[in-house]
């Protein structure tokens, strides 16, 4: 019964959405007052989020029951796997994610139509109008191509497992992570859409997609991190980023909704980028439903393993050619007819912002033309694989520019500035930058050009990240400006650890006796033993070594290469140590034919500052985002207060702005 | 708003995103077309078996060669695993097909004897033979991508039919036509 | 520095730049993919147009029956890779992949060596548990084009 439930609740919402759709295109272009029809469209909107929501809630129970009359919970669950595995489980397939992502994108229409009042009343119901048309688009694929509730015709006595890669409390809530992300981004598309449909692009609109953007795009730089970590420790190889398609897929709406948010910052404060700005909304949403494409469809080839299916494939497209093709079109229809809004000087913060979003897009193109490259090659029978050798320079032609701007460009004022003014500044920076470059050169003869412009840089933006808070009151700045500070301060220390990780590393390879020590950077290490260790479902040989940091205290350190068994399936659980000032990572391989034991060990300075750095960039947004809220509720209280005040002329909440 | 100011190559650059998304969508259509034709169709229907000899998978039925299917009948070759729930799944239309007097073989994907032992004690075995391919080498003589897919081999070793992926009721008359006309020669 | 000039005329010189950026963002990548991706071979591709030694490619097939040896310093493994024409020995140091056992798929990023020999910089040896990836797909279908030019040819 939990499943037919599950699906009857599906149906519900996605008739809701219908109705949803329908009235507020009848309120927009079938004359209806927007009394009449328009009345309904809140409310269905409203409705879908805790519909949808209970019908996760049934998935989830039958995934923790294990259920295994529901197609679903057999194909990936096992009654012997640990309770937070069953309930990752509900996701960590191809139906239940999509399910997910519904979820999350119902509840996000509840909550725009319960909250957003700001919007001229027009621009709202056309907003729910593509919000009802983007799910609808999206129930569809589920019901008819997705179907998650899907019984057996008779149930199977055990379940299949859950893939084994995928039994790891990172992974687990890595993907609902991103989708989060990627659902924020079509609510970011919706109001744009309604935003180009009513022509109403200025400020207003802006500042209602603001914190959808910022709302998805810390979870986007989350996801990222976190996957990248997970692909770092889980994967063994001891890199942290592979340039797969999968890990492009979640860059590309990253790199994207970064370019927006600060687009939509300067159509918020300044009223200029209007275009621009609706264009970006446009491609960061196709960019997170690209990505979805790519990895769902398997026409790309990727190191982490995904079940695939080009039917789903085709419908995902189906779903992109609609929207994207849709909104590019209305795009060319309306874009002319929008204003281009407010002038500003080239050396201006606006024109810092230009420069940033220009590279952005540029680094985009490069990453999704390296990643569809394949599959242009393969149209003419090529088929070639695109790597580091090709991301990192071409990337970097562009990153390096963006990294210079983006320590000089918040220090510029708004609408006209002159370098001159801001020169004093910027010594220290460039002065620190430059002996990096030169101590670096002098210090370490041989590192190579990216990693040394990586460290000087990371110096340089480190520093001049924090000269906008010079002579502010700290306690009196506003949190939206801490925001801005934090996250280009922890894009610095990101760089820093990249960077380093990059010059720095060293790696060795042997095949050890129990008894043997191994030298690799600063550590000494032990293979003390190596023994046989069970887990719920798996079973493991462990290494045991006991390492010595410059002839220091003991650390001991268990890499395992375990086997599972349901399904079968060997993976290396790398076993790391951190200090301060890096990381030691132990993999154990195979046992030789002579008995020796293949380890793996490198030493990385500094490189949990990747991922620390990225989660410093997510609190920057954070902050930013709570900021940006704060305001926006107190400046609803003040109109408010307004209002009742002035009760004859009731105000439509578009109050005037001060610039930030 | 006010009238926005046209410059004449403002308009066109406009356009310029929908037109590389539109190239965007026929690279993608045309990724997607390609690995659909491999799907439905092995390269290997029409041609007859490669020559192979399989161990018996399991102690109740023998094991099977390209021999077995050159005797004149019509048989059906079914990859599967016990690993594999759809397997599982299409158990009941496998027996279907073979009290409808299909001859059907299995050849076991990398498995072990004692799981496709428990395997057929839980779903029954419509198997007439069952051959052990540790190797995927049969599996991939064929063709074959995953499992579980089922071949339909006339009586000359020819493969006529291929069906990808676990075989539900309404596939069942597909199959057991696809079986009819494979009694007629080429 | 230029505020001699219009705002206006400021704005048009911007969306030049941006766009002088983009197309040279463009070009950029089209030149960096045509230098720096690797192709994709099989056995029989590197027997009859082997790639120029030391550029970067992958090459898929099957790991050989019996050929897999480890060497002396027990992390370098030497296989030999198939796909029912021809062969390719390779070299590869590092801890081998999970699935990677004698007659299983497999993808090696690396290059050929001056000897003929294909070092290999990481291996892949993936398989689905349901499907195998695209390349090796492909690549089947070439053993079993192979088998049936063997089988038809008695």
């Amino acid at each position: 019964m939990i499943a037919e439930t599950g699906l009857a609740l599906l149906w519900f919402a996605a008739a809701l959405a219908l109705l949803q759709l329908f009235a507020s295109v009848m309120t927009l272009v079938g004359g209806q007052s927007e009394a009449e029809m328009g009345g309904v469209v809140r409310p269905a909107a409203i409705m879908q989020g805790p519909l949808v929501a209970l019908s996760f809630l049934m998935l989830m129970w039958l995934f923790i029951r294990t259920d295994l009359s529901v197609l679903l919970v057999a194909s990936n669950s096992h009654s012997a796997k640990p309770f937070i595995f069953k309930l990752a489980g509900t996701w960590g397939n191809h139906e239940g994610s999509m399910l997910l992502w519904v979820t999350v994108m119902a509840l996000s229409g509840s909550f725009v139509a319960l909250v957003e009042r700001r919007l001229p009343e027009r621009t709202m119901i056309a907003t729910l109008a593509a919000q009802a048309f983007v799910s609808l688009g999206f129930y569809a694929f589920l019901l008819f191509s997705s179907n998650p509730f899907e019984r057996l015709p008779t149930p199977v006595p055990e379940g299949n497992g859950l893939n084994p890669l995928l039994q790891d409390i990172g992974l687990a809530f890595h993907p609902p992570t991103l989708y989060i992300g990627y659902v924020g981004l079509s609510v970011a598309f919706s109001f744009a859409v309604g935003a180009l449909l009513t022509r109403e692009v200025g400020p207003a609109f802006a500042r209602a997609m603001r914190p959808w953007v910022l709302g998805s795009w810390i979870f986007l730089t989350i996801g990222i991190t976190a996957g990248s970590y997970w692909a770092y420790y889980e994967l063994g190889w001891g890199g942290w980023w592979f340039w797969d398609p999968v890990e492009n897929a979640s860059l590309m709406p990253w790199l994207a909704a970064t370019a927006l948010l600060h687009s939509a910052s300067v159509l918020a404060s300044r009223d200029a980028l209007r275009t621009w700005t609706i264009m970006l909304g446009v491609i960061a949403f196709s960019m997170s439903m690209v990505g979805t494409f790519l990895v769902r469809s398997g026409i790309l080839t990727s190191v982490h393993a995904f079940a695939v299916d080009p039917e789903r494939g085709s419908f995902i497209l189906a779903l992109l050619a609609i929207y994207i093709g849709g909104a590019l079109a209305l795009f060319g229809a309306r874009a002319s007819t929008v204003n281009e809004g407010k002038q500003f000087s080239l050396v201006s913060r606006e024109a810092g912002l230009v420069v940033n979003n220009v590279a952005l897009s540029a680094i985009l193109g490069i990453v999704l033309l390296g990643t569809l490259y394949p599959l242009l090659t393969e149209a003419f029978d090529t088929k070639v694989s695109v790597g580091p050798p090709y991301f990192n320079p071409v990337g970097a032609f562009f990153a390096i520019p963006m990294i210079v701007v983006m320590a000089v460009g918040p220090l510029l004022r708004w609408r006209r500035d002159s370098f001159d003014r801001i020169a004093k500044a910027l010594i220290l920076p460039a002065v620190l930058t430059a002996a990096v470059i030169v101590g670096a050169v002098v210090l370490a003869p041989g590192i190579r050009v990216l990693p040394l412009l990586g460290l000087a840089l990371s110096i340089g933006l480190g520093i001049a990240s924090l000269l906008p808070l010079l002579g502010r009151n700290l306690l009196r700045t506003p949190l939206a400006t801490w925001g801005m500070v934090v996250g280009h301060f922890g894009l610095a220390v990101a760089l820093f650890g990249m960077a380093s990780e990059s010059a720095f590393s060293t790696e060795k390879l042997v095949a050890a006796d129990i008894g043997d020590t191994v030298e690799v950077g600063p550590w000494t290490i032990e293979l003390a033993g190596i023994e046989p260790v069970a887990g719920p479902n798996w079973t493991a040989i462990e290494a045991n070594m006991i390492a010595r940091y410059e002839g220091g205290d003991p650390v001991s350190l268990h890499p395992q290469s375990r086997n599972f068994t349901q399904p079968p399936m060997t993976t290396s659980e790398s076993a790391l140590s951190t200090r301060w000032n890096g990381q030691l990572y132990a993999v154990v391989g195979e046992e030789g034919l002579d008995g020796r034991w293949q380890l793996r060990l490198w030493w990385k300075p500094f490189v949990p500052l990747i991922w620390i750095g990225g989660l410093i960039v997510a609190l920057g947004g954070a902050l930013a985002l709570i900021g940006r809220l704060l305001g926006d509720m107190r400046k609803a209280h003040q109109v408010r207060r307004i209002a009742e005040r002035r009760e004859e002329r009731p105000m439509g909440g578009a109050m005037p702005e001060p610039a930030e | 708003m006010s009238a926005p100011d046209k410059k004449p190559g403002k308009r066109w650059a406009i356009w310029l995103p929908l037109v590389l998304f539109g190239g965007f969508f026929v690279l993608v259509m045309n990724g997607l077309v390609r690995p659909a034709d491999r799907d439905i169709e092995s390269a290997m229907v029409g041609k007859t078996l490669p020559e192979f000899t399989l161990a018996a998978g399991s102690q109740e039925r023998p094991g099977l060669a390209t021999d077995d299917f050159r005797k004149g009948d019509v048989r059906l070759l079914n990859i599967f695993a016990s690993w594999c729930v759809p397997c599982a799944a299409e158990a009941p239309q496998l027996d279907q097909i073979a009290r409808a007097g299909v001859p059907i073989d299995g050849v076991a994907i990398r498995d072990r004897e004692q799981d496709i032992a428990r395997f057929l004690a839980r779903y029954g075995n419509p198997f007439a033979t069952i051959g052990k391919d540790d190797i995927s080498e049969v599996q991939l003589g064929i063709g074959s991508s995953g499992v579980p897919e089922t071949f339909v081999i006339d009586g000359t070793g020819t493969i006529r039919y291929q069906h990808i992926g676990p075989i539900m009721e309404r596939d069942v008359q597909t199959i057991l036509a696809e079986v009819k006309k494979a009694e007629a020669p080429l | 520095m230029s505020t001699a000039l219009k705002p206006k005329h400021q704005r048009l010189v911007l969306v030049i730049l941006a766009l002088v950026v983009l197309i040279g963002a463009a070009l950029l990548a089209i030149w960096g993919l045509r230098g720096q991706a690797s192709y994709f071979y099989v056995p029989s591709d590197i027997a009859s147009d082997p790639p120029e030694p030391g550029r970067a490619v992958r090459l898929g097939g099957m790991v050989q029956e019996g050929s897999i040896q480890t060497l002396a310093d027990g992390v370098t493994v030497s296989f030999v890779v198939g796909d029912g024409e021809a062969t390719v020995p390779v070299r590869y140091t590092g801890i081998t992949p999970d699935l990677f056992v004698e007659g299983s798929g497999v993808v090696a990023d690396g290059r050929l060596a001056a000897d003929g020999t294909f070092v290999a910089d990481s291996l892949l040896a993936k398989h689905d548990e349901n499907y195998m990836p695209r390349e090796l797909e492909d690549m089947s279908e070439a053993q079993a084009k192979a088998v049936v030019a063997e089988t038809t040819a008695k």
